[in-house]
């Protein structure tokens, strides 16, 4: 309990120091008229947003009217759609929710069993065939395979959509497109796109960990108890292997999220990233700052979901801690 | 000084011209090449001989347990008579961990450590018998508490970190006797814990091999451990065996060069004080092993006879023999 409490103290002093950051970022560096207001206003609305947004007061003063608006959850107003930030951004999220999660899925059902495979025979044809691959995934920029995979299975063989989120269904109050045979369709090539780069990381790491537990004491003494070869791989090893990858994978989830923008530019697929390069092109700022706040408070959550998956899977992490 | 207990009885393992090669880029090595052994019910067998001179080679390879890049390549192994070398994947299997147990050497890395001690418990009973999970789990129960330790039911739900590294020898212990195997390996058990756990250990495994007329083969690179529990030694060298016979004989009479010095080495209270000799020069690399005798370039008594490789040698007797052409003179003081 003490450690889950520790984590929790951790990730919220996190976002405190970050909302310390894009505060200065924003308000205090440069001219905060220049950064907030949009450059096509006249003069008399530039003063009314002055004093509305209490830019003539102290910065001690400014900076708790921020943190204030950012408790309620406000962290202004779009200049381009002239809708709270946050909600643009919220609205949009769930896209980009449901792309990451399908790629990072994909990633584990492919990655994880290759992996397995490449690192139990690492000189065989197919260790080094699945190792040839994951250089190629690794090194391939995601923009080319995005348009590779538009040309070949949406326009040259036709199987597959390749813009948009398809048609959507309500869960939990939220549209998802892998709810609908359509959505579901359209869903397929961006997030082999995106889960490419990811692929080849989750081989490599299952393939090391794999080497790493096959030649262990423990794993030799399951076998010299007669445990069968599924057993001694699929419960000895595997739990071990596991470890890291999970570890590793949970911290990439945010920066999956934080790729998609270029496979979703590439699938026009209407997610946050795709919004984050309209506001950057737009300068409209308070989404970016929407757009910085929210990303940091998800990669907080998924360290916080991580380090307790983590515990749940080493008992050793689990009694140091709470000893 | 005879081995064979109750007459025709047949040994429970006999191991004859046992080879275990590794063909790595740098070569071959033979870690194991032409070594034999036998063990009888109730019997221990100390295999004793410097590290890396291919003992947990051997063992592994009666177990049929030899990783890539390594193959047994020539020789035979017979556990109660059935050939092992050439037995299926399956039917090793099966031996394994309910015929064959096998001991580590580093309790802190035998057990899996993110399993509970019930699930390795249990998965070593229900991989050779049809056992429910109420009975398994009382059987291991038993298990650790033969193996004297304490509170075993609720030891059973602990994690294998949570025991110290001589509580950890103890339950790899009680898996390995949870079938009654006939034999089992112990490949330097005791080598890692300090010494009273040590001979606490030792002695305890003898008498449970003794009361259950285990075939027990003790691993070890230190032959004062053994010399009052096992009832016969085979020296092991550069992969090779060479000497072997009853325990009291080998130690108080050591015919081969090697085990005189084994032996010199050995603190043993009425030497108290005095320095041990060493034996001069080192392990040789199995890769630039010498012509003939192995063991030419470390010995006293080699000569230009000793190009040639030696036979194990009856020194006097069968049951005492040695693999040298200039064995040390019987009776004398190491
Ligand atoms: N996987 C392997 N690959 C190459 N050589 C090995 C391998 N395992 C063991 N050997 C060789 O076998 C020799 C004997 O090893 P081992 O039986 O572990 O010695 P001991 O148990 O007597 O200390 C070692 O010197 C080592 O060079
Ligand atoms: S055979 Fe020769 S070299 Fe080898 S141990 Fe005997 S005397 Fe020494
Ligand atoms: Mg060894």
């Amino acid at each position: 309990m003490g450690y889950v409490i520790n984590r929790l103290l951790q990730g919220l002093m996190v976002i405190a120091v970050m909302a310390v950051l894009v505060f200065i970022g924003v308000y205090a560096i440069g001219n905060p008229v220049d950064m907030l207001i949009s450059p096509e206003a006249d003069q008399a609305e530039i003063q009314a947003t002055i004093v509305r947004m209490g830019l003539d007061k102290p910065l001690w003063e400014q900076f708790l009217a921020f943190i204030n608006g950012a408790l309620h959850g406000d962290l202004g107003t779009s200049f381009l759609y002239n809708e709270p930030a946050v909600r643009l951004i919220l609205e949009r999220f769930p896209a980009t929710l449901e792309l990451a999660l399908a790629a990072i899925l994909m990633a584990i059902l492919v990655g994880i069993p290759l992996g397995v495979i490449a690192g139990l025979k690492p000189n065989g044809i197919v260790g080094r065939a699945i190792m040839t691959i994951s250089i190629l995934g690794f090194s391939l920029p995601t923009f080319w395979v995005g348009m590779m995979l538009i040309m070949i299975f949406a326009v040259n063989i036709g199987w597959l959509p390749s813009t948009g989120r398809g048609e959507t269904a309500s869960l939990f109050g939220v549209q998802w497109s892998f709810l609908t045979g359509d959505g579901l369709a359209h869903l397929i090539l961006p997030a082999i796109n995106l889960a490419l780069f990811k692929t080849s990381l989750v081989i490599r790491l299952a393939r090391a960990g794999t080497r790493e537990v096959i030649s262990q004491d423990y794993i030799k003494f399951a076998r010299a108890k007669g445990l069968s070869e599924p057993r001694v791989i699929l419960v000895h090893m595997m739990k071990n292997m596991m470890i890291p990858v999970v570890t590793v994978l949970g911290l990439e989830f945010g920066s999956v999220v934080a790729f998609a923008v270029v496979t979703e530019t590439v699938f026009s697929w209407p997610g946050i990233g795709k919004l984050l390069i309209s506001s950057i092109v737009h300068l409209d700022r308070p989404v970016i700052v929407a757009y910085l706040m929210l990303t940091v408070m998800l990669f907080v959550t998924i360290n916080f979901l991580v380090d307790l998956i983590y515990a749940l899977l080493d008992p050793r992490v689990r009694r140091k801690e709470s000893a | 000084m005879s081995d064979v207990r109750g007459g025709a009885a047949q040994p429970t393992l006999v191991v004859e011209g046992l080879k275990t090669h590794f063909f790595t880029e740098a070569g071959v090595v033979k870690s194991v090449d032409g070594v034999d052994l036998s063990v009888s019910r109730g019997e221990i067998l100390g295999l004793v001989g410097e590290s890396g001179s291919g003992k947990s080679v051997t063992g592994f390879s009666i177990l049929g347990l030899i990783d890539q890049p390594g193959r047994i390549v020539g020789g035979s192994v017979k556990l109660n008579g059935e050939e092992l070398t050439t037995a299926s994947p399956k039917r090793l299997r099966s031996l394994r961990g309910d015929r064959i147990a096998m001991i580590f050497q580093d309790p802190m890395m035998t057990l899996n450590p993110v399993l509970k001690i019930e699930t390795q418990m249990i998965e070593t009973l229900q991989a050779h018998i049809k056992i429910g999970h109420a009975e398994a789990r009382a059987r291991a129960r038993d298990a650790l508490g033969r193996v004297g330790i304490p509170s075993p039911e609720e030891r059973l739900d602990s994690y294998p970190h949570q025991f110290s590294g001589g509580m950890r020898q103890r339950v790899a212990i009680a898996i390995a006797l949870l079938h009654g195997p006939d034999l089992i390996i112990a490949d330097e058990p005791t080598t890692a814990l300090d010494v009273t756990i040590q001979a606490q250990i030792l002695s305890e495994v003898q008498t449970l091999c003794r009361e259950t007329g285990t075939a027990l083969i003790w691993i070890t690179h230190d032959l004062a451990i053994i010399s009052g529990l096992a009832d016969r030694v085979a020296v092991m060298y550069a992969g090779r065996i060479v000497e072997t016979g009853a325990i009291a004989e080998v130690v108080s009479n050591p015919r081969h060069p090697y085990t005189y010095g084994l032996i010199g080495s050995v603190p043993s209270r009425n030497k108290r004080g005095q320095r041990l000799t060493q034996i001069p020069g080192m392990t040789p690399s199995f890769l630039s092993l010498p012509q003939g005798c192995a063991f030419a370039p470390r010995c006293p008594n080699a000569d230009a006879k000793c190009l040639e490789m030696p036979e194990l040698s009856p020194c006097p007797s069968a049951a005492h023999r040695a693999r040298c052409f200039h064995p040390m003179p019987e009776g004398a003081e190491a």
